[in-house]
């Protein structure tokens, strides 16, 4: 029977694609990565390969994977994506307007997957806060970066996760040292681009901080206009005792591509995540992220954006683990769906039997642009103590006819008084991220989206 | 103030309408002219919020008979935003609320409207901030509430203002404030009250819609009107409303009664 199985998962499509992009991988660096380094990183493609031996992608008979079809991601032969390839003025076009003033020489760039010295500029990095890459890094940093880099991310199981293990030919590092407060945020942009073929790139990136340290992160995902690629991406996150993350998670990745990311984070006693993520690129996207709850008093903030239209498909994964007691959570997760886009949410949150005292709430809230327009929310509680404190609820709504009358009732036309509104929508999450060009570009965005959604009614 | 040469600003005839098949006025007449106050009294149901709905042109009423001419125009023919470019007002007895939106934003976007219908210049946002901040002080507000989200997190009292900070900023030809006193302690009533009072012209007119006479006491109507069951069964002067404090709005409900037996 098992045979049987293995035979079939073996000759499925999904199994074809996924050993289509493990086939041949390309040569690592040594030269930019050091022989050391690439070696390492060459042993951990090789287990991550060996685990994903007979493996398949996810099919919605998957619970994980219901409500996202993967096929339009089956199809297409990726490449993997050469760096060499890269035109680097094509590069500096690409981020120009993506530049924030608050991070002007704190810039890590990575174009498909790779460190790219040309783009990057870590000229202000604050006394205490390393960033670089794998082959930037001193030898000190390496060491960290090694002792916390997971094969399957923290257990995870994803084969998303460890394909990224098996293909990802550098690594994003962000270290902040005990006590290390860093003001300047930090701004990491993953960029894809491609020649003539669709590419994959596998981007990953590791965050730590050490005891009492504070940090900001905008990390985010694009890729050259009509691109078609697959961004692969893992993103682990580190948080010791007392330390705090303020993270701005950005998928704007190129209309035509496929973007699957995971976010893992790891929270020791007293630490402090907060994560804003907004999700508006991609036809085909995920974002899987999940705490752990390691220590006892750990607070977690999640906000999430997904605006879609046309016939985008974004799906949002979250899991908070409450494994220990004390512990806060607050999630709040919007979808603004347009056209005949779907957006699909899923909110864990699990509080573990020993967890007593947990403080925790989580909302979803969708809005409806088009009768064609779909959305599949599922916030899911899984409590085994039996003092705490959660609340969880969900709603899905088109605009109010008594809001759009008491902006038509200003002089505001009827579509002018919905784009408003919309806006106002997402206005609530964008308002919680604290870099305020960042903000005001946002902002600037979703306006001109909601003008477009209106328009197309 | 009334005089008799005054241009008439509303003029509602007949006026039947009905939600969801239920009918909700069942011939309204009333006549407002340039200058005057007048007041809409009734009971909870009687049609008195509907009817300032109607005016505004709610889409979930339906105006099944009847007509409003508004300064001689067919007011039914005009979509909200026409009406309130024209010059009708409608402040809300709930204001929504638009987070994101800053006030003097949402501010500027209502009066640029208007601007535009009247083919006067839009003002950009420097001109726009000194000509609000003047209106701030009709209703005693601070400027910090213009950087603030449209309604969000406000007050009761606090959106009351907001409602007649606007209608300042909109200088509209016909104001109905729908409820604008109910659930107001009384230092904002007096504050919103006074913000009429310095709004009201020889050429602008204002409908109340109010439950109580209270509100009575700091805007003077000119007329006060009863609505009963979807029409208006009694008017008066502001003696009226008085009466209506002592005596409640039982006896108007058999006038004819009354009439006989006397």
């Amino acid at each position: 029977m098992s045979q049987l199985t293995s035979e079939l998962v073996a000759d499925s499509a999904e199994a074809r694609a996924l050993s289509r992009l493990l086939e041949s991988p390309a040569e690592l660096n040594a030269a930019t990565l050091g022989s050391d380094r690439a070696a390492w990183l060459e042993s951990i493609q090789q287990a991550a390969r060996d685990r994903l031996h007979n493996s398949a992608f996810p099919t919605t008979r998957d619970e994980e994977w219901r409500f996202t079809p993967l096929k339009s991601l089956l199809e297409p032969t990726f490449q993997e994506a050469d760096i060499a390839k890269v035109d680097i003025e094509a590069g500096k076009g690409a981020i120009a307007s993506y530049m924030l003033p608050e991070a002007k020489a704190t810039r890590l760039v990575f174009v498909n997957g790779t460190f790219s010295p040309d783009l990057s500029d870590v000229a202000d990095a604050p006394e205490g806060l390393a960033i670089g890459s794998l082959g930037t890094l001193s030898d000190e940093q390496w060491q960290v970066a090694r002792s916390h880099f997971t094969l399957d991310v923290m257990g995870q199981a994803d084969t998303f996760a460890l394909l990224n293990s098996a293909r990802t030919r550098d690594i994003a590092i962000v270290h902040a040292s005990k006590n290390c407060m860093a003001e300047t945020p930090i701004h990491l942009i993953w960029l894809s681009t491609t020649a003539d073929e669709p590419t994959a790139s596998y981007p990953r990136c590791l965050v730590v901080a050490d005891r009492g340290s504070s940090l900001r992160l905008v990390e985010q995902s694009i890729g050259t206009e009509d691109a078609t690629y697959f961004a692969n991406a893992v993103t682990e996150v580190v948080l010791a005792e007392n330390a705090r993350i303020e993270h701005c998670k950005l998928q704007e990745d190129a209309a035509a591509s496929f973007s699957i990311s995971r976010t893992t984070v790891s929270q020791a006693r007293d630490s402090h995540y907060s994560c804003v993520a907004i999700s508006t690129g991609a036809k085909l996207s995920r974002h899987s992220l999940s705490t752990e709850h390691r220590g006892t008093n750990a607070t977690t903030i999640l906000n999430g954006l997904t605006l879609l239209g046309d016939k985008q498909i974004a799906d949002t994964h979250t899991a908070i683990d409450h494994a220990q007691p004390q512990g806060t959570s607050r999630q709040l997760h919007k979808c603004i769906v347009g056209d005949r886009a779907r957006a699909v949410f899923n909110g864990r949150v699990i509080v573990r039997q020993d967890a007593q005292q947990i403080d925790s709430s989580q909302s979803s809230r969708n809005l409806l642009l088009s009768s064609k327009a779909r959305v599949d929310t599922k916030p899911q509680l899984e409590i085994f103590a039996d003092d705490v404190k959660c609340a969880h609820g969900a709603t899905v709504s088109q605009l109010e006819e008594d809001e759009l009358f008491y902006l038509q009732s200003r002089g505001l036309t009827r579509v002018k008084a919905e784009q408003l509104l919309t806006f106002a929508f997402a206005a609530d999450i964008i308002d919680r991220v604290s870099i305020p060009s960042l903000a005001t570009r946002l902002k600037q965005f979703v306006l001109e989206q909601s003008a477009i959604a209106s328009r197309s009614e | 103030m009334i005089r008799s040469d005054s241009d008439v600003v509303l003029s509602v005839k007949n006026l039947t309408a009905s939600v969801q098949g239920v009918d909700v006025l069942r011939g309204v007449n009333l006549e407002v002219k340039a200058g005057e106050i007048h007041a809409v009294m009734g009971r909870n149901g009687s049609g008195k919020s509907t009817f300032s709905k109607i005016l505004a042109g709610h889409p979930d009423y339906e105006v099944t008979g009847g007509e409003i001419r508004y300064q001689g125009q067919d007011l039914l023919e005009l979509e909200p935003e026409e009406r309130s470019r024209s010059g009708v007002f409608l402040a809300f007895q709930y204001p929504i609320e638009v987070p994101g939106v800053s006030n003097s934003e949402f501010l500027r976007l209502a009066y640029n409207a208007r601007q535009t219908h009247r083919g006067e210049p839009e003002l950009d946002p420097f001109d726009f901030e000194d000509f609000v901040q003047e209106k701030l002080g009709v209703v005693e507000m601070n400027p910090n509430f213009l950087e603030r989200s449209v309604n969000s997190g406000f007050s009761g009292g606090e959106k009351k203002r907001n409602e007649i900070l606007q209608m300042a900023v909109l200088e509209p030809t016909l104001a109905i404030l729908d409820e604008t006193d109910s659930g107001l302690d009384i230092d904002a009533l007096r504050i919103v009250s006074n913000g009429v009072n310095q709004l009201t012209t020889p050429d602008n007119a204002t409908i109340l819609i109010t439950h109580y006479q209270r509100l009575l006491d700091y805007i003077t109507p000119d007329f006060v009107h009863v609505m009963e069951a979807g029409q208006i069964v009694k008017t008066g002067g502001k003696e009226l409303a008085l009466e209506l404090e002592e005596r409640g709005y039982d006896w108007i409900d058999e006038p004819e009664a009354v009439a006989t037996a006397s």
